[in-house]
């Protein structure tokens, strides 16, 4: 089906999505308006174009106070990033108390708030940490330097004798003091534009760390653990209502006709309009009970649907050769295939293939959405603040200035939260009976009207001589392009990537397309081994010249024994690793094969991104991918036919448990030589090849589609 | 039709006026404003809406609230004492077991039951204890770490307290 809403750039890749061009207009802040919404004190912007390196963020100067010192000593730092879970909150506490010389408790986060907070787009593509965490450092940088100026004027002395700590300059051998709160109180204080200073203030250099580089527990953890932790679906509003929107039976289904009488009979107010009918009560249990009695009166035209049974073929079907832009197919090559393959000893040759799976995330999308004086106001959980606050804005005609979007922080994204549909829901339903409405969608809801990760099929051909790749060739179908590049050197090679027609809605994912290519590419290399007689590892250290691939691929295996691995009696091992928005991950498996159950009996990775900034946080996360990409490895698969999703519900869309998580060990590569990248995706893309190749390695059988399943003949 | 059902929440008896089948948890949220509880699926499948129900570790989505009515309910809001936490909230934070948080309260409150039941389970009762919990952040090891530190202070304090007596 064709989706609704723009989201499709997050499976693109960063030059295809990348915005050029800068704002046409820039405006001076209000100050009496800024100090009514982030309190009165020093305010430092930052140039917006550094903030986002994100897609679809135009840069906004109007909000763009990066840094806020507050007379009574508080100090803000605003970032129109998002906390799904990631831990982006705490990261920028961190950072920031790194320049500042603060303690992270010292710093408040403001997030995502569409009139309050910078647009630092949407939070993902490992975004946060190369590009907003700079953007912060550089702001709290300023304050320090300009902390250190001023002591430095007021007490006669150079900036270079003073240093801060815990927050103030103390006069060397004097009884003076000096504190970011007596600088917002000077009478000079005023907003400093980042982008206007003589130079760029130092960044702490790597060994000089301090905050950074050291275990921080969850910047909210007190808050979460004692259930006070506002979500989007916690948000009451005075007279609030609860909503409950009308949904297709199947996809594709238009609504011809329904009656409202019977919601309006059991007290609900109810609103048709287009193609969304809904109602909202007191309670959501009258709320649904409004709903059920309307839905009994609706009548739809539905219409002929492809199967997931059929996919693969209709997917290869309506493949789109020819063309180009933006959505087009696109292909690369260099040297020549054909003298590659003329030059190969062997030529092999696979397909592979993956489902469409569910993000699912804990808190399904909920919004609430106020209108007072001609201006909305919606609370919800996305990771674009902004794309929503534009999806808000064309839905009901509003003006800039007339629809604000704040994000609570988040229970969950994946990736999955790119997108308004709860926003623009909750705020049609609240406009229809004047009230504010909360709309949570049900957990039904969510599996089967969130958009999935796109499903894909690969073909993969590839000649070998001499132990090396000497030809490859890739293609795509539908998955995204992003990790379609290969790391194996092959000196004849071309990549291809096909758009099909989806017939599901499909959107971003945690790794997004990396996750599909790295299998595809990964097991598909495990056959290149078995073809040249090689050991997996050996035969991908011999074509791979990347220096940080191969210290992962061999810091996992050292860690799992992969000299000494285990072999036979459906008893396998497997290696695979990746790249991915410059972070680097290899993950071993020991599985064993029992009758149709496959139990993974150990897991290991190794993972490097940079400079580690929290090694807390990059172990939870790194774990947390691991985990997760066992689902789509091994149990999470959308079943679908005439436009009804088969198991849109948890008992039948089995997501990873504590019993499926595996022993596991991570080994985390420190590069505090290397800038620090993004960690919240990569690792989940190592994990369903090295399962695919211990498969084989236990059964004989390669796996060449996900989820891997036991044959029990075999 | 609605009629009034006397709810226990937290040492606090509340006495709504509600429909009889209407799910324990909407009436905490929507009613009573008690917000830890969370809604996950509906199902009892993810365990995110779980609440003590005279003890143990129940599932509010599918529990009429007049089924809770005259038993104790205790939700995550109940189990700090002012400002000290308790040992398994306190637990959880130590071992950093969160990411989105979202599921924690109900978490909590399962692992509470199961030390109460198992006051030094090993890492597979853990396990088997705490799989109807979903953590879809798949933070499950250092949730497990979290549940063995609150037996092991757990245990620190009662041989504390045997040797003081």
């Amino acid at each position: 089906m064709p989706s609704s809403f723009e989201f499709q750039e997050d499976l693109f890749e960063p030059e295809r999505r990348e915005l050029l061009e800068g704002p046409p207009y820039r405006f001076e802040l209000d100050r009496r308006e800024w100090a009514a919404l982030v309190g009165a004190g020093l305010w430092i912007t930052a140039a917006g174009k550094t903030a986002y390196g994100q897609s679809g963020a135009a840069p906004e100067l109007a909000a763009g106070i990066r840094l806020h010192l507050g007379q009574d000593g508080t100090i803000t730092v605003l970032t129109g990033k998002v906390d799904v879970g990631q831990g982006s909150r705490g990261q920028i506490r961190q950072a920031a108390a790194e320049e500042l010389r603060v303690s992270p408790e010292a710093v408040r986060v403001r997030l995502a708030d569409t009139d309050v907070t910078p647009n630092d787009g949407s939070t993902a593509g490992s975004r946060t940490t190369p590009s907003t965490v700079p953007v912060v450092r550089r702001a709290a940088a300023r304050a320090r330097e300009m902390l250190l100026g001023a002591a430095a004027q007021a007490w006669g002395t150079e900036p270079s004798r003073l240093t801060v700590r815990d927050g103030a300059v103390t006069e060397p051998g004097g009884e003076r003091r000096m504190s970011y709160a007596d600088l917002a109180r000077s009478p000079g204080a005023a907003d400093v534009r980042d982008e206007g200073a003589p130079r760029q203030p130092p960044l702490t250099p790597v060994e000089q760390w301090r905050t950074l580089g050291r275990p921080e527990g969850k910047a909210d953890g007190r808050a979460i653990v004692t259930g006070r932790h506002e979500y989007p679906s916690d948000i009451r509003r005075p007279g609030m209502l609860y909503g409950a929107v009308l949904r297709a039976p199947s996809y594709g289904a238009r609504l011809l006709s329904v009656d409202l009488a019977p919601a309006k009979a059991l007290g609900a107010a109810a609103v048709h309009d287009g193609e969304l009918a809904g109602c909202a009560a007191e309670t959501s249990y009258q709320a649904r009970k409004a709903l059920a009695a309307m839905a009994a009166t609706a009548r739809w035209e539905e219409s002929p649907q492809p199967s997931s049974d059929e996919l693969t073929e209709h997917l290869r079907r309506t493949a789109q050769r020819e063309g180009s832009g933006r959505s087009g197919p696109r292909r690369e090559e260099r040297g020549s295939l054909e003298q590659g393959f003329a030059a190969a000893e062997k030529t092999v040759s696979a397909s592979y293939s993956i489902p469409y799976i569910q993000h699912a995330p804990m808190e399904p999308r909920a919004a609430v959405a106020e209108w007072a004086d001609g201006k909305l106001t919606v609370w919800t959980g996305t990771q674009r603040p902004f794309g929503v606050r534009e999806q808000l804005m064309e839905a009901f005609r509003l003006p800039a200035g007339k629809a604000r979007v704040i994000v609570p922080d988040t229970g969950g994204g994946f990736g999955g939260k790119h997108t308004g549909e709860a926003a623009i829901e909750a705020a049609r339903l609240a406009k229809a009976v004047g009230k504010p409405v909360s709309l949570r969608w049900t957990r039904q809801e969510e599996l089967a009207w969130a958009y999935f990760r796109p499903a894909g099929v690969w073909d993969v051909r590839a000649g070998l001589a001499g132990g090396k790749i000497v030809a490859w060739d890739f293609a795509c179908f539908n998955a995204g392009t992003a990790g379609m590049e290969s790391p194996y050197a092959a000196p004849h090679a071309r990549t291809q990537y096909f758009p099909c027609d989806s017939p599901l809605r499909e959107g971003s994912y945690r790794g997004i397309a990396a996750t599909g290519n790295n299998f595809a590419r990964e097991t598909f290399v495990d056959e290149l081994a078995e073809a040249a007689g090689a050991d997996p590892l050996a035969f991908r250290l011999d074509n791979l010249s990347d220096e940080r691939l191969r210290n992962v691929l061999t810091a996992a295996a050292e860690a799992f024994g992969w000299e000494r691995r285990r072999t036979g009696r459906g008893v396998g091992a497997g290696i695979a690793g990746g790249v991915e928005k410059g972070s680097y991950v290899a993950a071993c498996v020991e599985l064993a094969v029992e009758g149709e159950a496959i139990r993974i009996r150990r897991l290991v990775a190794a993972f490097e991104c940079g400079a580690i900034q929290n090694p807390l946080n990059l172990r939870a996360q790194v774990e947390g991918a691991l985990i997760q990409g066992l689902g789509g490895a091994l149990l999470e698969e959308v079943r679908f036919a005439g436009g009804r999703l088969l198991n849109a519900r948890l008992a039948d869309y089995p997501v990873p448990r504590f019993a499926d998580a595996p022993p596991m060990e991570v080994v985390l590569l420190d590069r505090p030589d290397l800038p620090s990248a993004g960690a919240g995706e990569t690792p989940i893309i190592a994990v369903a090849p090295a399962i695919a190749n211990a498969y084989q390695a236990a059964t004989g059988v390669r796996a060449r589609a996900l989820p891997v399943r036991a044959k029990a003949s075999s | 039709m609605p009629q009034p059902i006397e709810l226990h929440v937290n040492g606090r008896t509340r006495t709504v006026t509600t429909e009889p089948d209407r799910p324990l948890l909407e009436v905490l949220r929507e009613d009573l404003a008690v917000q830890g509880v969370k809604y996950g699926c509906g199902e009892g499948q993810c365990r995110a809406c779980t609440v003590l129900l005279d003890g143990r570790p129940t599932p509010s989505c599918l529990t009429p609230v007049s089924r809770a009515a005259g038993k104790t309910i205790v939700s995550i809001e109940g189990l700090a004492e002012g400002e000290e936490l308790h040992p398994v909230q306190q637990a959880f934070l130590e071992a950093d077991a969160m990411q989105c948080g979202y599921c924690v309260p109900g978490m909590i409150l399962t692992a509470k039951a199961l030390l109460e039941r198992t006051p030094d389970p090993s890492d597979e009762q853990i396990v088997a204890g705490m799989n109807g919990n979903l953590c879809r952040c798949c933070g499950y090891r250092n949730i497990v770490k979290a549940v063995r530190l609150a037996a092991e202070g757990k245990k620190r304090a009662e041989a504390r307290h045997a040797e003081l007596v």
